[in-house]
């Protein structure tokens, strides 16, 4: 049976993913539990959504760098206006993915480089949610907490959540027909503008949707963490980035694979408890997540090269 | 009035006017393509081919004229699609990222609704098979994993397929640029076919004898207008390129003959080109003191010669000290100026190892460069420290001349430099590069008009990516280059 491209791409971040897993247990063998599973898996599920949410705007060849301060923001608003009148909440967070669309309308008409807009918002969101929140605490929403902090039986609450996001995200990126309009303008705006569609209102769509996971994102957060801060989340801008590219997407050509970026996310997560059973020191951390990274990636673009060189035989 | 003719007007662009800046790309062309016929449309570069295709299918909006489709006075993209115009250009139009069946829902707006993944899978390999029985496409992989000529053949096949109606006007811009002979002569048989049914064709197409062989009308374009418009069966291979070229206006040029002495400063082995029915490829080959042009269609490898050329000489990694070569580019904008600098920055950007003393830039010597050359080719500007952009393009594109010729370089390759520029400053560019070459520089020169084509000793006439003619001094004519640029064989 030949097997796509697009299978290809998720071989490795599958293999790393389960590499890691392996090199976790086998160093730790009682994290091999449903406890276990959750705790090492608790904190991927905010982070795959953040992932959803930028691989979302990678598909239109555009980056987003505001992603860290916006999931903050709406973690902030989550921890208050959501928890205390709940209208309000709601409307300063629909709001938000409002101007999300706003954005993606902008960087389209104006021709601005998305990387320039989302820097400028990035100082615009961190500086609400300094204003909504602006020493670390409120409460988090009790809707919130009790999604998160559920015990399906089973498998773990952070492996069902990974999987349906995953699912749904798969559905509406892969399957749905705004998703092959998305993806085609990706690949070629051009065409898609000749055949009559409008990429202005695509691009709007794709960022209003992108905005939605963030804001999920930032509501899941804060309900593991109980409390929220305006500094929660600023890793999530390049923890995101690094999820969907190791999950085999790319940064221009509409490809992106939201399944992958899922798998990028949990295992993100998990070379962080990884080096930690490692007992390598936290002030390495960084360097050798970053090691890790590196290593993933390479292996693709070798496996990539592999593939185009079969290709032209 | 169009209602009660017998065969329906599907498209009627009458008396069309396109101006870009000071470029006149349409100078009111008409062009009425009627239900059931294949119009072939022929023309040398810049004849507005290109132009009037993008009037057509919506994409352009004319500046002066008329443009009805089926009689109805409606602009824009959508109107010309909702009035069944379809268009498969000359570069690819699909986005490779996707799958086939995926790029037939973002062709065809109506399939839409529950499981439209099958019907567009259907709908693909049902058209393939019609136009091209026994392909071997899998339509389920994404387009990246297919071949140019299988790109090429998905696109024909999405843009001829129906979903609640035929599509009335299929317009194809060098639809077999790609395809090998038998698949073009598949092709081939299927317009003819589907024009019998009653739809139209407009066929674009560098290969006369698919036009001559399929179309039942021909019309030729030059300088933006409809010089011929007849019965395909009135034309021949001859007559067809004596009407594409321009024989009332013959320039009367002093043409020194060069000697070819000594060994060649710059040669190139012959390159195999990509398209069918290859004739035999000639290598490349410039002496000292010598003009030579590169001719042929726009895109057909001239640029990549170019390119290959000056890599050949320069190591993409280490720049060489001593540099002998020294290139010209056509798109100002992309990879011509440095919009933000001066004029003498841009100017004295290649010769500044000249200029320098200690790896710092004398900017007496500087000046004095930027003084010279604004003197020698007249550079329009009270002061060389303003912005470049500034300048008229003409100017701009004088600048980019003397940035070449201000090197050492004994070599310089030009990239179709004068894209619309003025013909003053042509004129005085013309005058340059006559006393360079007499100086013993070696100009290498792409050209997509025939005047400057006709400047040259020397000219190579490139088709699908190979040289495929070489023409000295008095053999270089319009006619002989057109008909070298146009393959010949009885294709389909």
């Amino acid at each position: 049976m030949k097997i796509s491209s697009g299978t290809i791409r998720l071989i490795i971040p599958a293999a790393s993913l389960v590499l890691l897993l392996a090199a976790v247990f086998y160093m730790q063998p009682r994290a091999m539990s449903y406890n276990g599973l959750n705790l090492l898996f608790n904190l991927a599920v905010p982070i795959a959504l953040a992932t959803i949410a930028q691989m979302l705007i990678m598909s239109v060849n555009d980056l987003d760098l505001s992603m860290g301060t916006f999931v903050s923001f709406c973690a902030c608003v989550a921890a208050t206006l959501l928890q205390t009148s709940p209208a309000l909440g709601i409307l300063i967070l629909l709001g938000a993915i409002a101007t999300y669309a706003v954005i993606g309308v902008v960087i389209h008409l104006r021709e601005l480089p998305s990387i320039v807009v989302t820097l400028g918002m990035s100082f615009v969101w961190g500086g609400l949610a300094v204003l909504i929140l602006p020493s670390p605490g409120g409460t988090a929403p009790a809707f919130a907490r009790w999604i998160m902090t559920a015990k399906p039986p089973l498998v773990p609450m952070a492996i069902v959540a990974s999987i349906l996001i995953a699912a749904v995200t798969h559905t509406i990126v892969m399957r749905s027909s705004f998703g092959v309009l998305m993806r085609g303008v990706g690949g070629n705006d051009r065409s898609v503008e000749r055949a009559g569609w409008s990429v202005i209102g695509i691009r709007a769509g794709t960022y209003a949707l992108a905005g939605l996971f963030a804001v999920l994102a930032g509501i899941a957060l804060v309900g593991l963490t109980t409390s929220a801060d305006a500094n929660i989340a600023l890793r999530y801008t390049l923890l995101s980035i690094a999820g969907v590219i190791l999950g085999g997407g790319e940064f221009v050509g509409g490809k992106v694979s939201p399944i992958g970026a899922v798998i990028g996310a949990l295992t993100l997560t998990l070379a962080g408890s990884f080096l930690s059973f490692m007992r390598i020191s936290p002030d390495w951390q960084i360097g050798a997540q970053g090691a890790i990274l590196i290593v993933v990636l390479a292996l693709r673009l070798a496996l990539n090269r592999l593939e185009k060189r079969e290709k032209s035989q | 009035m169009s209602e009660t003719l017998n065969r329906q007007e599907v498209v009627a662009a009458r008396g069309v006017r396109v101006t870009f800046g000071a470029v006149k790309a349409l100078d009111g062309a008409d062009l009425v393509i009627h239900a059931g016929e294949c119009v072939g449309l022929v023309g040398h570069n810049g004849a507005g081919k290109s132009t009037i295709v993008n009037v057509i299918n919506g994409g352009l909006s004319p500046h002066e004229g008329s443009l009805r489709y089926s009689g109805n006075d409606v602009r824009g993209i959508s109107a010309a699609r909702a009035n069944g115009v379809r268009c498969v250009f000359q570069e690819l139009s699909l986005c490779p990222n996707l799958t086939v069946g995926e790029n037939a829902r973002i062709m065809h707006a109506e399939l839409k609704g529950w499981n439209w993944r099958g019907r567009a899978l259907a709908l693909v390999e049902t058209q393939l098979q019609d136009i091209f029985p026994g392909h071997a496409i899998d339509c389920d992989s994404t387009v990246d994993d297919l071949s140019i000529a299988e790109r090429q053949m998905v696109e024909i096949a999405i843009s001829f397929a129906g979903i609640s109606a035929p599509p009335k006007l299929v317009i194809l811009d060098e639809p077999t640029s790609s395809l090998d002979a038998g698949l073009a002569a598949q092709l081939m048989a299927y317009i003819r076919k589907f024009v019998s049914a009653g739809g139209s064709v407009l066929l674009i197409s560098h290969i006369l004898g698919e036009i001559l062989s399929t179309s039942n009308r021909i019309v030729v374009m030059k300088d933006g207008r409809v010089v011929a418009d007849r019965a395909a069966s009135e034309f021949n291979n001859r007559s067809l390129v004596e009407a594409m070229g321009n024989v009332v206006r013959e320039q009367e040029l002093s043409r020194k003959a060069v000697a070819k002495s000594g060994a060649p400063v710059l040669s190139m082995p012959a390159r195999r080109g990509h398209g069918h029915g290859q004739a035999k490829a000639l290598p490349f080959e410039a002496y000292r003191g010598e003009m030579i042009g590169l001719a042929g269609l726009g895109g057909h490898g001239q640029t990549q010669a170019l390119l290959d050329l000056y890599l050949a000489r320069n190591s993409n990694w280490f720049p060489t000290k001593k540099r002998d070569i020294a290139f010209v580019a056509g798109d100002r904008s992309l990879n011509g100026t440095f919009p933000l600098w001066s004029i003498l920055k841009n100017l004295s950007i290649a010769s500044l190892d000249q200029l320098s003393s200690k790896r710092m830039i004398d900017g007496d010597r500087e000046d004095a460069l930027g003084e010279g050359w604004k003197k020698r080719i007249e550079i329009r500007t009270p002061d060389m420290g303003n912005r470049i952009l500034s300048l008229s393009g003409g100017n701009q594109q004088k600048v980019l001349f003397a940035r070449a010729l201000a090197t050492t370089a004994e070599i310089v390759l030009m990239d179709d430099p004068m894209r619309g520029v003025d013909i003053g400053t042509k004129q005085e560019v013309y005058e340059i590069l006559r006393s360079e070459a007499a100086n013993g520089r070696t100009f290498i020169w792409y050209s997509t008009e025939m005047d400057e084509i006709r400047l040259c000793d020397r000219v190579y006439v490139f088709r699908e990516g190979a040289i495929v003619a070489e023409l000295v001094g008095e053999e270089i004519s319009e006619k002989s280059v057109l008909s070298a640029s146009f393959a010949q064989g009885e294709a389909a």
